[in-house]
């Protein structure tokens, strides 16, 4: 086996060192009765780099790649452009095979990775603090709505009804434990009144914007009001490229925001690993979630970074931890750090505007598709559009034709039979007017 | 010097520079690294993009109205950062790595490579069903190596790490339990576990009983059956457990588990000792997260991503949370809601957005494939054996608390040979990296004082651990004659010197700040 760099004469050795009969015989605190024959595993026996490579290869050619033709869906995944050098850079071995920092003095570079990805994160979100990642948005909005608990000392949490239906999900199962969780009415295409469901219980309200059907909120209001009552106010954003042109929730009062960063420095990977953004006010510092980088000195005065405030962390802290979170995002957060450093203030905004263009492009041109109403009317890069038949059996129609035209709301939302007809389009740099044109002509045959 | 109840010494230190200074402050190889928010100008970018404008009518009045605050820098300044920056870590492709309970082997490139084919990577997860059934057909693989590897029915994927996968484990039990009608509110947990498990017990709102250990490093089975009652839910066990050591009386325990109308949970950090030659699911164990990052390979990333799918025994398999997975004459179908549900199924709900970590899957997926079953059970065995080579090699110099019989596929030190020498646990492990080695495991875990957790994996050719062992026993042997030159200090020759995590969390600095700009008003 090509990684065993012990050969038998070397096994022998060691057996021999360690003074008994055979490797059997280390096993010997382990029940006769429990070891099982290779034979028992009904799996194949080892194979070269070649076979393996075949086999996977051809496994992934059932597929239809997102690249390989026209593609609009979103909803809490992004198909961007990554710069070469990201991918490479994160391929150094140096960066993938080192642990989690606990040794700084030989992981000063992920350690600043980490103090420069939370320094990133803060600006893009407009907050005082960020940790240095949790494992995606989903988790971490019900790492916030369980932090807004600790913090309020009150059960409720309310979620709008234009919150991704899986991020619903998620929270559900996790503050259900401690707490309860109301959802709103969805609205699609319309702002719903989350604030109407506040009252003196109330823990957060969590609202996200843009929100799934790609309508862009305002969140002062919801702020204003969670806050009169003693709530806090949780801001979501599942696409990270949209910090780039909207107003940061940190400047829209939000209290705690949780994101998904995949869309900067990240592929698809048909859902994960993504990366989870978490940021909040400094005086909330305390009752964070996940790892933390903090700039120290070293004995002999030169800066440097270590992980900090772990008195928070299962690892001290136990079952008195703000979190069970060990193992982050590094290897993401380092692809998003490096992406973002790439694109830099000028190249971020110039992405993210080029977005919305697209994306305004493209509604203005399905809209003259007979059949098709577009019922966002403020976006980023992504909205919804009704059509006249059911959107689910317009996708499948449309993928037979080479083109994954969004993902219908059904999909997400199949208990509501007012969204049968709706279907979610995203646009990024990737789409070309080729490929817009594409779907808006199958569409408009699909349709008629 | 002033130490915590572990005996780890809670201050760096200072210390004196008598080396030449350079002029550049940088010295050879070794490049000091500005922060890129110091590095950057305005105007500039790495990414040529179109500058388009936009009208703002459709942004429902809500534009960014203020800078981000973002550096500009051209690619080659980006890359060379990053490069710099990582010449100041330690990995596995550049050394022995023996970070007990963290199984740091060899991560083969061509699971990066697979990973990155676009009918894996280039994937939507949300795409049309019929669009995606190559990802379904590597989860469903990896599934069959997962359950056959186990002995387990059942298998949940979407858990993104292994404290993820504990707290899957649990939700599943808890919802197991409250389908039976019942109300259990409490999980013995014993005192050698990880810190995840207790906290992850904490999280799903159970209460912690620790169980206290044996003499010989294993959980008290007489405290354990006397803890046992109506109101347990689960016990909570790491086996091999953390001390390195199998746990001999695990069926006992499974078995009065089970009387006690408790589930097992197995805590499967540590499935590269026993992986092809045991299946936990013959051992009574009800539930097991598996680290894919540690037993099957996938990079450790700096911290992540992991992957923590988690094997069910026949008793918790309906409760697993969506999406779930069938595959009839259709092909290959997630299914994503309570409305279609297989019979019997009750899923106590979601762990995450989407369906897991498929990237992690192909890497651990194709690890498999390459190792094939017998490599599997070759990998342990090597591991197991290496870990023994180093106990038997060391144990005359340092104190092996445990090391009268064999270890699994970790090797547990204590400090007690330091003791006199004024030289700890720590002084001992930086000393380690002046040697060219990243330290081992150190004080955990928590049930041995100043611990020193050494799990070398089968990645290390002979010659390599003999190296290894050579530099540690003249380590011991010059910390036992107290010459602590080499510890006082300790690293001289890394790109820091002990840094100050005291002075690090009593004011805590989390981002960079422009210096002369007021800082926001809280």
């Amino acid at each position: 086996m090509r990684y065993h760099p012990l050969t038998p004469d070397d096994r022998l050795a060691m057996i021999e060192r360690i003074g008994v009969t055979s490797v059997d015989a280390l096993f010997r605190d382990v029940p006769a009765s429990a070891v099982v024959p290779l034979s028992a595993f009904d799996l194949p026996d080892t194979q070269g780099e070649l076979e393996v490579e075949r086999k996977l290869t051809r496994i992934a050619a059932k597929s239809v790649a997102a690249g390989a033709g026209p593609f609009f869906c979103g909803a809490g995944a992004y198909r961007h452009h990554v710069p070469a050098s990201v991918d490479h850079l994160i391929q150094r071995s140096e960066f993938l095979t080192s642990y989690t920092p606990y040794q700084p003095e030989i992981a000063q570079g992920t350690l600043q990775y980490m103090f420069e990805f939370q320094t990133q994160v803060a600006l893009l979100t407009g907050m005082e603090v960020a940790n240095a990642s949790l494992y995606d948005g989903s988790t971490a909005t019900a790492e916030a709505v369980l932090m807004a608990q600790r913090i309020t000392r009150r059960p409720k949490a309310i979620l709008s009804g234009g919150l991704h239906p899986h991020y619903s999900e998620t929270v559900e199962t996790m503050a259900e434990l401690s707490g309860q969780v109301v959802r709103a009415n969805a609205t699609p295409g319309k702002p719903d009144d989350v604030i109407a469901l506040i009252d003196d219980k109330t823990a957060c309200v969590v609202v996200q914007s843009p929100d799934v059907f790609g309508l862009i909120r305002d969140l002062r209001p919801i702020a204003a009001a969670a806050h009169a009552k003693g709530a806090l106010l949780i801001a979501v954003v599942t696409e990270a490229v949209s910090l780039g042109l909207l107003e940061a929730p940190g400047f829209q009062d939000a209290d705690i925001v949780a994101a998904e960063g995949q869309s900067i420095g990240n592929g698809l990977n048909f859902g994960g690993p993504y990366v989870g953004l978490f940021a909040t006010r400094e005086k909330y510092l305390r009752q964070m979630p996940g790892r933390l980088t903090g700039e120290t000195a070293d004995a002999a005065g030169k800066r440097g970074y270590v992980l900090t405030l772990s008195t928070r962390e299962q690892h001290i802290r136990r079952e008195k931890a703000t979190s069970n979170i060990c193992t982050n995002s590094g290897l993401c957060t380092l692809a998003f750090t490096i992406h973002l450093s790439l694109l830099g203030e000028e190249g971020l905004t110039r992405l993210a505007r080029l977005n919305h263009v697209r994306a305004c492009a493209l509604a203005d041109r399905l809209a003259k598709v007979k059949g098709v109403n577009v019922i966002t009317p403020a976006f980023f890069n992504e909205f919804t559009v009704k059509l006249s038949r059911p959107a689910a059996e317009v996708v499948e129609a449309l993928a037979g034709r080479g083109i994954i035209a969004g993902i219908p709301v059904s999909r997400l939302m199949p208990h509501d039979p007012n969204v049968r007809d709706l279907l979610i389009v995203a646009v990024t740099e990737t789409s070309t007017d080729e490929d817009c044109d594409a779907l808006a002509k199958a569409l408009a045959e699909v349709l008629s | 010097m002033t130490m915590n109840n572990q005996g780890r010494p809670s201050a760096p230190g200072t210390i004196d520079n008598h080396e030449l200074a350079t002029i550049s402050g940088d010295r050879g190889l070794d490049h000091e690294e500005p922060l890129i928010f110091e590095i950057g100008r305005d105007g500039m970018t790495g990414v040529d993009l179109p500058n388009v404008q936009i009208a703002d009518t459709r942004l429902g009045g809500m534009r960014r109205r203020q800078p981000i605050g973002l550096p500009g820098l051209s690619e080659p300044e980006v890359v060379r950062h990053y490069v710099r920056l990582s010449r100041m870590n330690y990995a596995i492709d550049a050394g022995l790595y023996p970070l007990g309970s963290c199984t740091m082997k060899h991560n083969p490139r061509l699971n990066e490579k697979m990973a990155r084919l676009p009918g894996f990577g280039d994937l939507h997860p949300m795409a049309p069903q019929s669009t995606v059934q190559g990802a379904l057909e590597v989860i469903s693989e990896l599934m069959k190596w997962l359950t056959t590897l186990t002995g387990m029915p059942a298998v949940a994927m979407s858990p993104k790490a292994g404290a993820h996968g504990e707290l899957c484990g649990l939700l599943t039990i808890r919802a197991a339990i409250a389908a039976r009608g019942e109300t259990r509110r409490r999980i013995l947990v014993p005192e050698s576990a990880h810190g995840t498990n207790p906290a992850t017990a904490a999280f799903a709102g159970f209460t912690i009983d620790e169980v206290k250990g044996t003499a010989d490093g294993r959980v008290d089975m007489i405290e354990l059956e006397g803890k046992l009652g109506p109101d347990v839910a689960a016990i909570m066990l790491t086996n091999p457990n953390t001390c390195g050591l199998f746990e001999r009386d695990i069926r006992h325990m499974a078995d009065a588990t089970h009387k006690a109308g408790a589930y097992f949970y197995c805590d499967g950090a540590n499935f590269n000792a026993i992986a092809g030659r045991v299946r936990p699911g013959d051992l009574g164990i009800d539930a097991m997260h598996i680290n894919l990052h540690k037993t099957f390979s996938t990079p450790h990333g700096g911290g992540g991503p992991g992957a923590g799918p988690v094997v069910l025994s026949e008793a918790l398999a309906p409760f697993a949370p969506l999406p779930l997975l069938v595959h009839d004459d259709r092909g290959f179908r997630l299914i994503e809601d309570r409305d279609e549900l297989p019979a019997g199924a009750r899923p106590f709900g979601r762990m995450s957005a989407f369906h897991g970590q498929m990237g992690m899957f192909v890497r651990a997926l194709a690890y498999m494939l390459s190792h094939g079953r017998d490599g599997v059970r070759q990998a342990s065995e090597d591991a197991v054996l290496s870990a023994n080579y180093i106990l038997a090699s060391l144990k005359d110099v340092m104190s092996a608390p445990f090391g009268d019989g064999p270890c699994m596929h970790e090797a547990l030190f204590d400090d007690s040979f330091l003791e006199g020498t004024g030289i700890t646990t720590l002084d001992f492990a930086k000393a380690m990296i002046d040697e060219g080695y990243h330290p081992m495991t150190m004080y955990f875990p928590l049930v041995v004082h100043g611990a020193m957790l050494i799990e070398p994996t089968e990645s290390e050719s002979k010659e390599s651990l003999d190296r290894f062992i050579h530099v540690l026993r003249e380590l011991a042997l010059e910390a036992t004659a107290r010459n602590t030159a080499r510890f006082d200090g300790a690293p001289h020759y890394a790109p820091r010197r002990r840094l100050d995590e005291t002075a690090a969390a009593r004011k805590p600095v989390l981002r960079w700040r422009q210096k002369d700009l007021p800082q926001a008003a809280e």
